[in-house]
C-alpha cells in the first residue's frame, strides 16, 4: 500500500515538475524556418558561379553595399552616405556604422574594394565597370573611392545588381582569393550565419540568425531596407521530388516549398492550410538562341523568319498551361519594368508562316536542317523545343530536333563545331528577368563575336550602342538608347524572346508569414507561429 | 577454407581494376561537361574553359587516367568537383542511410516472405497457396515510387502516423530514426517479399517430396519440426543466395525510394553526381558497388558451408 501511494506521488510529483517545466521550455526553443529550394546546396561561393541556388545563399549570408527595391530603384544597403563628384568621376561611400563580420570583426573599406574585385573579375556587369575604373582609393577605415577614367552611367546598378553574380561583400582575406578558386569560408556580413558544421550537401544547409547584424531603419522593401531577422535559424532541406516536397508541406514537415511544378499548384490550392505567393513578379523569361557561327543560322534573313514563325501564347501554354502564371511580352527588357518597350517588335510573334517563308526564299533557305537541342528533364523547359519544332516545320524549316538532359545541352552548347560535329543551331531556356532589366545585363546581347556567349552573335551596331547605354548617365536618354538596342538585336537576330512565366511558392499560410517581394527568395522580415 | 577467401579476394582485385577502366572511359566519352554545369548558366564560354582548366579536365585522356588511377592505388578517391570535399568523406556522409534502409529493408522481407513462402508450399494448391502467390505477383508488377506515393498518402498525409520524408541518425534518438524508416523501407520490401517468398515456396516444394522427409514424417515429428529443422535447412541455399543478390542490389538499388523519401543516402548521391557529372564521384561509387557485389557474392558462398556441411573449398 505504502509503495503504491509512493509511486503515485512519484507520478504526480514528476507531472507537476513537467507541467511547470514545459511552458518555459516551449519558451526557450528555437523558431526554425524549413524550406525546400530549387536544388540542393553544393558550393558556397556565390561569385565563382552563376547558379541560383548560391546567389540565394549569398542573400542570406552576405550583404550588398547597394541593393534594388520594390520600384527597381537601387538604394544604399551597407553604405551610409555616397556622394558623387560633379565631373561624375569619383564616387565617394562611407559605410554604415557598426557593420561587422560574423567572426566580430569591423566591416571596412579595403574589405569592399577587394571584393568589388574579384566580383568584377567574374561576372560581365562587374567587368564592364572595372574596364572604366582608373582606381579604388581606401580614404579611411570606412569610407572609399572609386574612381573613373570615364562617366559611366551604371555604377550603382553595377554595384546593386539584383541577381547573379551579385556584388556580394566579403572579407578581404576571402575576397583576394583567385576569383577562378572557389573559396571554402562562409563569413559574411549578412543578416544570417551559415552552420558550416550542421551542412550536409544532399541534406541540408542551416542558417542562424546573426544576432549583431544592424537592419537599416527603413522598412523591407524587396532586397533593400531593414533586414530584420525574426526567426531563429532557417534550414533548407534537400528534397528533390516535388511531389514529395509537395506533402512534407501538406504533412506540416517543411514551411515553404520555392518552386512547386505548375501541376502541383491545383493541388496545393486544394488544402486550406497552403497559401501560394507570388514572391517574385518580375517573373522569367523564356527564349530562343541562335547560333549565328552555322548554316542556316549564320544568315539574318532566315534568323528573321523564325521571328514571324513564332508566337509566344504556343510556348507559354505547353509549359506553364494555367494563363494566371504567363504573360505575353513582346518587350525584350521584361514588361512591368522601367525599360520595357514595343519598339521594332512590330509585326513579329504572331505566327505569321506566309511572311516567314517569304523571308526564307528570299534568303534562299536550302533545306539545312536545324539542329534544335531538345532538354528533357527540366519541367519549365521540356515542352518549349516540340513547339519551336513545330513551328519551324509550318514555316518551310527542316527541324533535327535532338533530345538530351539539360547537363548535356548545357555542354554541347559551348561547342563551336558544325552541328554535324556535335555543335548546334539552337535550343531554349530561361532568364530569371532580374538577370535580364538592361542591355548591359542580358547576356544574350552581347554581341561581340568570339567573347560572347554561346551562339556568338557578330554586330558592333549592338556592340556599340550596349557601350552607350552604359556610359549614360541620364536614365530617359538610356532609354531611349535601349530600345535602338532591342530594335537592332531583333533586326540582327541575336534571340527570340518567348513571354513572360511566373513561378509562386508554396507555404504554410497559418503559420508562416511575411515574404517579401523581391528578384531572389530572402527569408528576413519571415515569422513563423 | 582460408586459401579460398584469399583467392577471392585477390580476384577482385583485376575484376575492380577493369570496373576502374570501364567506368572512367564511359564518364569522359558522354558529351556532358561537369566545368560547364559547375559555371552556372550565364558563364561565358572563356570561364567555362577557365574552370576546365582547374579541373584538369582539359589535359589528355591518358593524364587524366594516370593521375586518378595514381591517386587510387594509395586509396584516395580525389575530390567531388562539386561539393569540395573528398569522395570518400561524402560516401562516409551518405553510407548511414543507406545501410540502415538496406538492412532494415532485408530484415523486414525476410521475416515476412520466409514464413509467407513455407506456408505457400504447406498448403500448396489451396486458397492460402494462390493467395502468396497473387501477393508474390502483385509485388513484382507495381512500380515502387506507386507503392511509396500511395504509402505516403495513408500513413503520413491522412492518418499522419508517421512522417513524409528525412532520415535521422540512431545517435539523435532509436524513435526518430526508426519512424523514418518504416514506410521507406516497407515500399523497397514489397519486392524483395515478392521474390524471396516465391523462391521459398519453389525451394521447400522440391524438399518436400524428399525421402527424407516422408521418413521424418513416418518418425512422428510434429509438422512444424519438419518444415523448419528437416525442410527448411535444407531448401534454405538457394534463398540464400536470393538474399545475398537482394542485399547486393538493394545498396544500389534505393536510388527511387530515398528520392520519393528524401533520404540522403548513397543512391541520392549517385543521382546528384551523375546528373552533375562529378567524375570523381560517380567513379567512386561504381567502384564501392562493384566491390559490395564481390563480397557479398563471397558471404553466400561462405554461407553456403554452414548450411550444408557437404559443401567444402
Amino acid at each position: 500500500m505504502f509503495k503504491r501511494s509512493l509511486f503515485l506521488g512519484t507520478v504526480l510529483a514528476g507531472m507537476a515538475v513537467l507541467a511547470t517545466a514545459l511552458p518555459a521550455s516551449k519558451a526557450a526553443a528555437q523558431v526554425t524556418l524549413r524550406n525546400v529550394m530549387h536544388s540542393d546546396l553544393k558550393i558556397i561561393d556565390p561569385i565563382w558561379t552563376t547558379a541560383y541556388i548560391q546567389r540565394n545563399y549569398g542573400y542570406m549570408v552576405y550583404d550588398t553595399l547597394f541593393a534594388m527595391d520594390e520600384k527597381f530603384e537601387v538604394k544604399p544597403q551597407m553604405v551610409d552616405k555616397h556622394e558623387v563628384s560633379a565631373d561624375k568621376l569619383t564616387y565617394t561611400f562611407t559605410l554604415r556604422d557598426g557593420l561587422l563580420w560574423h567572426d566580430d570583426q569591423p566591416v571596412t573599406a579595403e574589405d569592399c574594394i577587394a571584393s568589388i574585385k574579384r566580383w568584377g573579375a567574374r561576372d560581365s556587369m562587374g567587368q564592364k565597370l572595372l574596364s572604366v575604373v582608373k582606381e579604388f582609393q581606401a580614404v579611411d577605415a570606412k569610407t572609399f573611392k572609386l574612381i573613373l577614367k570615364e562617366p559611366y552611367g551604371l555604377v550603382l546598378q553595377s554595384l546593386g545588381k539584383p541577381s547573379s553574380n551579385v556584388p556580394f561583400m566579403m572579407p578581404k582575406r576571402v575576397a583576394e582569393t583567385d576569383p577562378m578558386t572557389q573559396i571554402s569560408e562562409s563569413i559574411g556580413s549578412g543578416p544570417f550565419m551559415f552552420k558550416r558544421d550542421e551542412w550536409k550537401p544532399g541534406d541540408k544547409a542551416v542558417f542562424v540568425k546573426f544576432a549583431k547584424y544592424k537592419p537599416r531603419a527603413e522598412p523591407p522593401s524587396a532586397l533593400s531596407g531593414g533586414k530584420v531577422v525574426k526567426v531563429d535559424r532557417v534550414e533548407w532541406l534537400a528534397i528533390p521530388d516535388h511531389q514529395t516536397a509537395a506533402n512534407a508541406l501538406i504533412a506540416g514537415e517543411i514551411d515553404y516549398m520555392e518552386q512547386p511544378t505548375h501541376d502541383l499548384l491545383p493541388v496545393l490550392k486544394a488544402e486550406k492550410e497552403i497559401g501560394i505567393i507570388d514572391w517574385n513578379p518580375l517573373g522569367n523569361q523564356y527564349t530562343f538562341r541562335f547560333n549565328t557561327l552555322h548554316k542556316p543560322f549564320d544568315n539574318e534573313k532566315v534568323r528573321q523568319a523564325v521571328y514571324y514563325a513564332f508566337n509566344q501564347e504556343d510556348f507559354l501554354k505547353a509549359v506553364v498551361g494555367d494563363a494566371a502564371y504567363y504573360k505575353l511580352c513582346k518587350s525584350m527588357f521584361p514588361c512591368g519594368t522601367p525599360l520595357e518597350s514595343m519598339k521594332g517588335t512590330e509585326g513579329i510573334l504572331e505566327s505569321n508562316f506566309a511572311k516567314a517563308k517569304a523571308l526564307l526564299k528570299e534568303a534562299n533557305y536550302d533545306g539545312t536542317p536545324v539542329l534544335l537541342m531538345h532538354s528533357t528533364d527540366l519541367s519549365v523547359l521540356t515542352n518549349l523545343a516540340p513547339v519551336a519544332a513545330d513551328l519551324m516545320r509550318k514555316a518551310g524549316f527542316t527541324v533535327d530536333m535532338q533530345s538530351m538532359d539539360w547537363q548535356t545541352l548545357v555542354a554541347r552548347r559551348s561547342k563551336k563545331e558544325p552541328p554535324a560535329q556535335g555543335g548546334w543551331n539552337a535550343f531554349l531556356t530561361s532568364w530569371v528577368a532580374a538577370d535580364i532589366l538592361n542591355p548591359v545585363m542580358v547576356g544574350f546581347l552581347n554581341a561581340s563575336c568570339e567573347k560572347a556567349m554561346f551562339g556568338w552573335p557578330c554586330d558592333p551596331e549592338i556592340e556599340k550602342l550596349r557601350d552607350a547605354f552604359a556610359k549614360e548617365t541620364d536614365p530617359a536618354k538610356q532609354k531611349a538608347i535601349a530600345e535602338q538596342v532591342q530594335a537592332r538585336a531583333i533586326q540582327y537576330g541575336t534571340h527570340i524572346h518567348l513571354g513572360q512565366w511566373y513561378q509562386p511558392a508554396a507555404i504554410r499560410k497559418q503559420v508562416v508569414s511575411g515574404f517579401l517581394t523581391a528578384p531572389a527568395p530572402v527569408f528576413w522580415n519571415v515569422t513563423k507561429k | 577454407m582460408l586459401m579460398f577467401v584469399a583467392r577471392r579476394l585477390l580476384a577482385t582485385i583485376p575484376v575492380l581494376a577493369m570496373v576502374a577502366v570501364f567506368v572512367f572511359l564511359m564518364l569522359r566519352l558522354t558529351p556532358a561537361d561537369p566545368a560547364a554545369i559547375l559555371a552556372g548558366d550565364n558563364a561565358t564560354t572563356e570561364q567555362v574553359a577557365q574552370i576546365r582548366a582547374k579541373l584538369g579536365l582539359d589535359q589528355p585522356l591518358l593524364t587524366q587516367f594516370a593521375i586518378w588511377g595514381g591517386r587510387l592505388l594509395h586509396g584516395d578517391f580525389g575530390e567531388s568537383f562539386f561539393f569540395k570535399k573528398t569522395v570518400a568523406e561524402l560516401i562516409a556522409q551518405r553510407l548511414e542511410p543507406t545501410l540502415a534502409l538496406a538492412t532494415a529493408t532485408i530484415l523486414l522481407s525476410i521475416l515476412i516472405a520466409v514464413p509467407l513462402g513455407v506456408i505457400a508450399a504447406y498448403r500448396h494448391e489451396t486458397w492460402v497457396d494462390r493467395f502468396v502467390m497473387a501477393l508474390s505477383v502483385f509485388g513484382f508488377s507495381v512500380p515502387v515510387f506507386v507503392i511509396g506515393y500511395l504509402l505516403i498518402y495513408v500513413f503520413a498525409i491522412t492518418l499522419g502516423w508517421l512522417p513524409v520524408q528525412g532520415y535521422r541518425s540512431i545517435t539523435q534518438g532509436f524513435w526518430p530514426f526508426f519512424e523514418r524508416l518504416i514506410l521507406p523501407a516497407s515500399t523497397l520490401s514489397v519486392i524483395y517479399v515478392a521474390l524471396i517468398a516465391r523462391i521459398t515456396r519453389a525451394s521447400m516444394l522440391e524438399v518436400m517430396n524428399e525421402d527424407y522427409i516422408r521418413t521424418a514424417r513416418a518418425k512422428g515429428l510434429s509438422d512444424r519440426v519438419v518444415l523448419i529443422r528437416h525442410g527448411l535447412r535444407t531448401a534454405a541455399i538457394p534463398i540464400v543466395t536470393v538474399i545475398g543478390i537482394g542485399i547486393a542490389l538493394l545498396i544500389g538499388g534505393v536510388v527511387v525510394t530515398e528520392s520519393v523519401y528524401g533520404i540522403p543516402g548513397i543512391g541520392r548521391l549517385t543521382v546528384d553526381a551523375v546528373l552533375a557529372r562529378d567524375f570523381p564521384t560517380i567513379q567512386a561509387v561504381v567502384l564501392l558497388f562493384s566491390f559490395v557485389y564481390v563480397l557479398v557474392n563471397l558471404l553466400i558462398d561462405l554461407a553456403y558451408v554452414l548450411l550444408d556441411p557437404r559443401i567444402r573449398y
